[in-house]
């Protein structure tokens, strides 16, 4: 169990953090702990989870995806459009946004690995296209999605809110099981030292293409529940979601160097950034000061984040960080 | 090695020079089909539109030789533009006086928090500056009340932005100026090589005795004054300072720098290629709204056109190698 806690220092951290702050906003919130306020708490939580979740899986593999906003983007709008129907097209139209996101995922990958580009430069291109693609769909916001499908998303289940089922599921049914694999493994030893991973024999292209699809899959995800909370399909959603992303996953514990986090992480990580976001909203702050106060709690988080830095005895450390 | 590095900073490479081949084949190319594209006034216009994205551009190559990124340029820019419309607004010529100079302080001391957090915190520059850039927000917001800021342009500030001196747009001077400056001193300086040897490898470069927080720190604060320039002649283009005016700037920005030749993983690269890569985006985002396509056609296309251009880099260096 204390192996367990220390070689997971940095979501445990993370972990305790947010019930702290959940059970914070819960008590000031004027209407008290209940299901309703938790169903929006966690609806928009898990839009910036799987958002986080997405950048995860870029960032892992020592890369960045800075089209994470726009996948959601073009995501969103095509689900404005197909899940409008009924039954069966519906169906299809959910596995239709989450073949695109896997498509424009794809791309992502085989640029940087087949190009062999820088995935920052290369995924700040893609973010145009997809940008793009999202207002040829949708110019305006507009569309509909199927409101009870909607319903059936971001209400509860027996009093608990499905936005927090789909989060466990996500991780008892996906995470943990991907960990024990070899593409889960994979990620993490590309990420840590991609010549070591190459000379163990790892297939690293693969590896990497994978890791980007995966990101590409969770951004649709992101854009598909974004639509189920709003019902309309918005294509100037990217740049906020973008940038949140990244400050999720990485006060999630989720190192940019690669290699380091986990999906847990990034998903707690954006669950503390949204709940500090919401208990600004009745905390009583001036509602002028709050993008400040969010500004300097967030840079606060990082820079906790960064403080064993000073800890360090060798000064040459550093330099491998 | 001295011999070739010499070499390279006398005599332009290729990839220094492709951004403007690719700005002449894009002029050629646009005026057979809009010969007034063709004319003097037209690219005299963008030069001096350029010049408000070269300088932003110019300062973040300084960062990205160095192996970070300044993300903080939105709102460093706009903040600038913000204080030093305020002063001359203030109709105290004294302050007015000290619009430009306290414009320019203010980038250089957000530059130095910016270097400060990297260098010696070992922050990660992307999501450091990305805190920054909140914080500026946050501030902005409670200083002005969310409306747009009130305050104007002083008439040297009007004249940087929109003068000229013999039929040469002022702006493009002053960018000139300020590139053949930092030119200067990246070419004759001992920061200027110690910048670029920290870029490639900052453990040898702090090994050889350089105080590499100290080259970070005043390469973060030369970016930062470079963002408040452009803020000022922002403000003296439109003659005022808006919310979020430096948001549309960020990415191009970037983009500017990656297609001028300068690698994001620092070390390789110049200033003159950023001028080109100004240059060059500038015209595709000029051309592509006289041929009055659609924003999502225009998106689209710019991704393409910029991913077209970094394979190219990209491949031709694979088949050389």
């Amino acid at each position: 169990m204390l192996d367990y806690v220390r070689s997971n220092r940095r979501e445990m951290i993370a972990a305790i953090v947010l019930i702290v702050l959940l059970a914070y906003y819960l008590i000031t919130h004027p209407r008290g702990p209940s299901t309703y306020v938790m169903t929006i708490w966690a609806n928009q939580c898990l839009i910036l989870a799987l958002a986080a979740a997405a950048q995860f899986f870029a960032v892992v593999v020592r890369g960045i995806d800075l089209s994470v906003g726009a996948i959601m983007a073009l995501a969103n709008t095509l689900a404005s459009h197909l899940l409008d129907g009924s039954g069966i097209s519906i169906v299809f139209g959910i596995a239709a946004v989450i073949a695109m996101g896997a498509a424009c995922g794809l791309l992502n990958g085989l640029l940087i690995v087949f190009g062999r580009l820088q995935a920052i430069v290369v995924t700040l291109a893609t973010a145009s296209i997809f940008v793009g693609l999202a207002l040829l769909l949708r110019p305006t916001p507009g569309g509909q999605i199927n409101y009870d499908l909607a319903d059936a998303m971001t209400l509860d289940v027996l009093g608990i809110p499905t936005a927090i089922v789909i989060t466990v599921a996500l991780i008892v049914c996906f995470w943990l099981p991907l960990r024990r694999t070899g593409l889960g493994l994979g990620i993490y030893a590309v990420g840590s030292s991609e010549q070591a991973a190459f000379q163990s024999g790892l297939n690293v292209v693969l590896i990497k293409v994978v890791s980007y699809t995966l990101a590409g899959v969770f951004a649709a995800l992101a854009g598909l529940y974004y639509g189920f909370v709003t019902t309309t399909g918005d294509a100037g959603i990217a740049a906020t979601f973008t940038l949140n992303s990244i400050a999720a996953a990485v006060l999630g514990g989720v190192l940019l160097r690669g290699g380091v986090g986990t999906l847990v992480g990034a998903f707690a990580g954006a669950f503390i950034l949204k709940t500090i976001a919401s208990l600004m909203f009745f905390s009583g702050i001036p509602s002028l000061a709050q993008p400040l106060f969010e500004g300097l709690i967030l840079a606060a988080a990082i820079v906790i984040g960064g403080a064993d830095v000073l800890r360090v005895r060798d000064k040459l450390e550093v330099f491998a960080r | 090695m001295s011999a070739a590095l010499s070499q390279r900073l006398v005599r332009p490479d290729l990839d220094t020079l492709m951004p403007f081949l690719g700005a002449g084949i894009l002029v050629v190319a646009a005026g057979v089909v809009f010969p007034q594209i063709l004319g003097a006034n037209y690219l005299l216009q963008q030069l001096q539109i350029a010049a408000f994205l070269g300088v932003l551009a110019t300062g973040a190559t300084i960062v990205i030789l160095l192996g970070h990124i300044d993300l903080s340029v939105p709102w460093t820019l706009s903040g600038a533009a913000i204080l030093s419309t305020a002063l001359v607004g203030s109709g105290d010529p004294v302050l007015s006086a000290l619009a430009m100079p306290a414009g320019l302080l203010f980038g250089a001391a957000i530059g130095l928090i910016n270097g400060l957090g990297v260098a010696f915190l070992r922050i990660p520059s992307m999501v450091w500056t990305l805190a920054v850039n909140s914080m500026l927000l946050g501030l902005a917001v409670l200083n002005t009340g969310g409306f747009n800021p009130r305050g104007e342009a002083s008439d040297a500030m009007v004249f940087l932005a929109t003068g000229s001196v013999l039929g040469i747009p002022a702006s493009f001077l002053t960018w000139m100026v300020l590139v053949a400056l930092l030119g200067l001193v990246m070419t004759r300086t001992g920061f200027g090589r110690y910048l670029r040897s920290a870029g490639f490898n900052e453990k040898a470069t702090f090994l050889s005795g350089v105080g590499t927080p100290g080259v970070i720190c005043l390469a973060f604060a030369t970016a930062g004054a470079c963002s408040a320039l452009g803020g000022i002649l922002l403000a003296g283009y439109a003659n005022q300072a808006y919310q979020s005016m430096g948001d549309p700037f960020l990415l191009p920005t970037i983009a500017a720098v990656v297609i001028g030749g300068t690698s994001i993983l620092g070390g390789r690269g110049g200033l003159l290629g950023t001028i080109g890569g100004a240059v060059f985006i500038t015209l595709l985002t000029s051309i592509l709204s006289i041929m009055q396509i659609q924003e999502s056609w225009r998106n689209i296309i710019f991704g393409a056109i910029i991913l077209a251009m970094l394979l190219f880099q990209s491949l031709r260096k694979r088949g050389a190698a």
